[in-house]
């Protein structure tokens, strides 16, 4: 894999564990425990609204108790499923495709974030 | 490191184990984590997008929703949502270190099917009867 160079010490440096891999899965665990709560409120809530169209929608979210779950539970389900993503990228993708899937899913995460919690708070702040 | 053979399975080795309920319900949370994350996260930022972007945007959105894929897809994720936090739970508890014996790790993985199937027939027995 790799040409032995250097010092025994420079040999291993940069080889094994990245020590971030428990904050990882305390991470994700944590979120799911959100996303369980969130999701509980979000898809009773979608049921219960009587219809669906866009004037509907917009005075629900415009409320306070519904934007600000609304926001955290975008920030909460796009950092889980980006860690998520993660974990199935790095079982199966190595070397260069694993760098990029990585990036790919973590600009995808970003990006989606972004868009949503803008346009809640853009409904939300009445534009 | 010399002796390591070169090509090393990898996890969760879908080809060398036995097809049973816990398998197929591991694999599953991974198939629908990663569908959701891809095909829910597109669609959830669309729809809020959609309904920022005024009354003809969000038109769209429900044209799409409302059509014969928009309902398929719409099943699905729904189920996915089921299946994924079922067995997210399930996992939870397994992270405490409990249930994990063959027989309650079956029992529990089958617990996550009977939950999500049922619970998506209600959801959309709702949704379409009411």
């Amino acid at each position: 894999m790799f040409v032995k160079r250097g010092t025994p010490l420079g040999q291993v440096r940069g080889l094994g564990s990245a020590k971030e891999g428990a904050h990882h899965w305390w991470m994700q665990r944590l979120t799911a425990v959100g996303n369980l709560l969130l999701f509980t409120w979000f898809l009773a809530s979608i049921l219960t609204l009587p219809v669906l169209d866009h004037f509907t929608m917009i005075e629900w979210l415009r409320q306070p108790f519904v934007a600000v779950p609304m926001v955290l539970l975008t920030l909460n389900v796009f950092w889980h499923l980006r860690l998520g993503m993660q974990v199935m990228i790095e079982d199966y993708a190595a070397g260069g495709t694993r760098v990029t899937l990585l990036l790919l899913s973590t600009a995808f995460a970003i990006i989606c974030a972004a868009l949503s919690v803008f346009s809640i708070l853009t409904i939300a702040f009445g534009a | 490191m010399a002796t390591r053979p070169q090509v090393r399975p990898l996890s969760p080795h879908l080809s060398i184990w036995r097809w049973r309920v816990h398998a197929i319900t591991s694999i599953t949370h991974r198939i629908t984590g990663n569908g959701m994350a891809i095909v829910g996260g597109a669609l959830f930022t669309w729809w809020l997008v959609a309904a920022a972007s005024g009354p003809d945007a969000y038109m769209t959105f429900l044209a799409v929703a409302r059509g014969p894929i928009g309902v398929i897809v719409g099943i699905g994720l729904t189920w996915a949502i089921f299946q994924h936090a079922a067995s997210g739970v399930r996992h939870l508890g397994m992270d405490t270190g409990a249930g994990l014996s063959i027989e309650r790790s079956k029992l529990s993985a089958t617990l996550t099917w009977i939950f999500s199937i049922p619970a998506t027939a209600a959801f959309w027995l709702f949704v379409l009867l009411r």
